[in-house]
């Protein structure tokens, strides 16, 4: 038992590693070349030079946000499936990130509401009310129904918001990216400020690990282990809506990270939790940074991270879709 | 009557799931403990929702389950899971998830939300493990095996609960006759060495005859016969239950009673009529 957790901890060691070389360089890609060396000098020794100002206050927020927000959606994907038993479970599929961004552009265009330490509450409601409108009508032993719901959820919160943000000029400016899971234009003072909800429901999400094998095993196997069920999906669901809310306030509605990322991620650790979390963590904050930082470094383009996400995350999802035993019944 | 108080048990229980009705009613059995009991019946009768109400999963809308003379509803869902181990009918494990830690989820009622894994732990998942012939295959993922082989590693997840009750739903079901002899054969062992109390839906009545000390004969939620299996496989119990024309004869090795079907006597759907 002890050979593959050790080799397991290396090779998160190493993915940890990669992550931080990947977050460094991206600091350094965009308008302004900055190199490797240059970053990290104005990251520890900052010395008031335009490169530090443009590090400091333009690439790390963005970074930050990217990879925080790939991290959170990629566990609350992986949490999803064990709780629904439906391996396309997801933030972004069952409605989840449609109801954060449509309550937060509810907020900044009704009530306006503009910190984010105000939206962030919005953007919580929204998705635990539209996770709760997505389970009451699409749950059931057929995986296919649950996200037919939360398609018809995400089209129709989408229609709204958007129709909300062509009638109001302003909001549109102020999130018209943000809508579209663009990373571009963070504040530091806005993630900061959704930061300790994000990492608190991952630390909530990594100390329940264990809880959600057992939970994957069913219902009927679960509770004969005496899960009680009630509790656990309880709690399960408001580290979601608390992952998936922060995210989305930080990044915008970011898609398929939450698929993909857990199903590349049990291919190598198998179904336990415990393993499958750390993981996931990881790989959503490689993911995501690497979606908004390499169109930016290929063709000198800023592309929403969003967008290169649904690149990517479409073929992905249709190849799950077909190949998946649960889904050919 | 002091018998009556231990064990498991139903009293004037009433189960069903949401819409369409009470799946059974009033209904009141007590299971012997340290004994094997087969429920017998045909499908839809209310075996599985009976054995799902025994293990806490439904709580009855009338009546209780007991056990040892309380309702289980005073006992939290661990202190339950660590008197009773549920086999879930057709489970199916998660891809990718191995015997090893398939095993492991049984300890689950034995350990606090953030306890360390203990010496204990592994002794009983050690233990589960060699019972059921599973040791070798500790590595491999459950969805890899044959069915024989994912049948013996739920069972192995389900001893390493170490509940003293056991309810198995259909364990027999799907696998061919090797191994369907090899889970009875277990069942009994866990009966005669360890004290374990047994109960089981199974289908095949010369089995259930052969391996099982108490039968129950069900249809319709209702109990109609129960008892050792000389008694109760009678060819009117069986066409009461089964609207099927049996004769009855005996195992010259163990006398228990050998059930079959009469070649002349059609198959009735309906044994009131």
């Amino acid at each position: 038992m002890t050979r593959p957790g050790a080799a397991s901890a290396v090779l998160l060691l190493l993915l940890s590693c990669g992550l931080l070389v990947l977050t460094v360089w991206a600091m350094g890609v965009g308008a302004s070349e900055i190199s490797m060396s240059r970053v990290a000098q104005a990251l520890w020794n900052p010395s008031g030079e335009r490169a530090d100002i443009v590090v400091l206050q333009v690439r790390l927020p963005r970074v930050l946000a990217g990879v925080t927000a790939g991290a959170a959606l990629a566990v609350a994907g992986a949490i999803m499936q064990a709780m629904t038993g439906n391996p396309l479970a997801e933030p972004g599929l069952l409605g989840v990130n449609a109801g954060a961004a449509f309550a937060v552009v509810c907020a900044l265009s009704f009530l306006d509401i503009t910190g984010m330490s105000h939206l962030i509450w919005a953007a919580f409601t929204g998705a635990a009310g539209a996770a709760a409108l997505v389970y009451a009508l699409g749950a059931g032993p057929n995986p296919v129904r649950l996200v037919l719901a939360g398609v018809v959820v995400t089209s129709f919160l989408g229609a709204v918001t958007m129709a909300i943000l062509m009638l109001d000029v302003q909001a549109l400016d102020t999130v018209r990216f943000w809508t579209a899971g663009s990373l571009k234009g963070r504040q530091l003072e806005d993630v900061a400020s959704v930061l300790p909800y994000l990492l608190g429901s991952l630390v909530l999400a990594l100390l329940f690990a264990g809880q959600f094998t057992a939970m994957s095993l069913g219902s009927t196997v679960a509770r004969g282990l005496g899960q009680n069920l009630a509790l656990w999906r309880g709690l399960a669901a408001l580290v979601v809506v608390g992952l998936a809310g922060s995210a989305v306030a930080m990044a915008g509605p970011l898609g398929f990270v939450g698929l993909v990322v857990p199903h590349m991620v049990r291919m190598r650790t198998g179904a336990e939790y415990r393993r499958i979390l750390p993981y996931c963590l990881i790989g959503g904050a490689v993911l995501t940074l690497a979606s908004d930082t390499l169109p930016r470094a290929l063709w000198g383009r800023d592309v929403p991270a969003g967008i290169t996400l649904a690149f990517l995350g479409a073929p992905f999802f249709i190849w799950l879709a077909r190949s998946h035993g649960a889904l050919r019944s | 009557m002091t018998e009556r108080l231990y064990g498991l048990g139903m009293r004037d229980a009433t189960l069903g799931y949401g819409r369409g009705g009470p799946v059974i009613e009033d209904l009141s059995l007590t299971i012997p403990s340290r004994r094997f009991t087969a429920l017998l019946g045909p499908n839809g009768c209310g075996k599985s929702t009976i054995l799902h109400g025994l293990a806490g999963l439904h709580t009855p809308q009338c009546g209780e389950v007991v056990l040892d003379g309380k309702s289980i509803r005073a006992l939290g869902t661990k202190a339950l899971a660590r008197r009773v181990g549920l086999l879930a009918q057709t489970a199916s494990a998660p891809d990718g998830l191995t015997v090893g830690e398939l095993v492991r989820q049984g300890r689950y009622p034995h350990r606090p939300v953030f306890g360390a894994w203990s010496g204990a732990d592994e002794d009983a998942v050690e233990s589960a493990l060699r019972r059921t012939s599973m040791t070798g295959y500790r590595d491999r993922p459950v969805d890899s095996l044959s069915g024989g082989q994912r049948q013996r590693a739920w069972i192995a997840m389900t001893l390493a609960q170490q509940s003293d009750i056991l309810l198995l739903d259909e364990p027999t079901t799907y696998l061919d006759l090797a191994h369907q002899i090899d889970v009875l054969g277990l069942m009994r062992r866990l009966v005669d060495q360890e004290g374990a109390t047994v109960v089981a839906v199974l289908h095949d009545l010369v089995q259930a005859a052969r391996y099982a000390d108490h039968l129950v004969l069900i249809r319709g939620g209702r109990i109609v016969a129960q008892g050792a299996p000389i008694s109760v496989l009678t060819p009117e119990n069986v066409k009461a239950v089964f609207g099927v024309d049996v004769v009855i004869l005996s195992d010259p090795d163990s006398a228990a009673p050998i059930c079959l079907p009469r070649c002349n006597g059609a198959a009735t759907s309906n044994p009131q009529a």
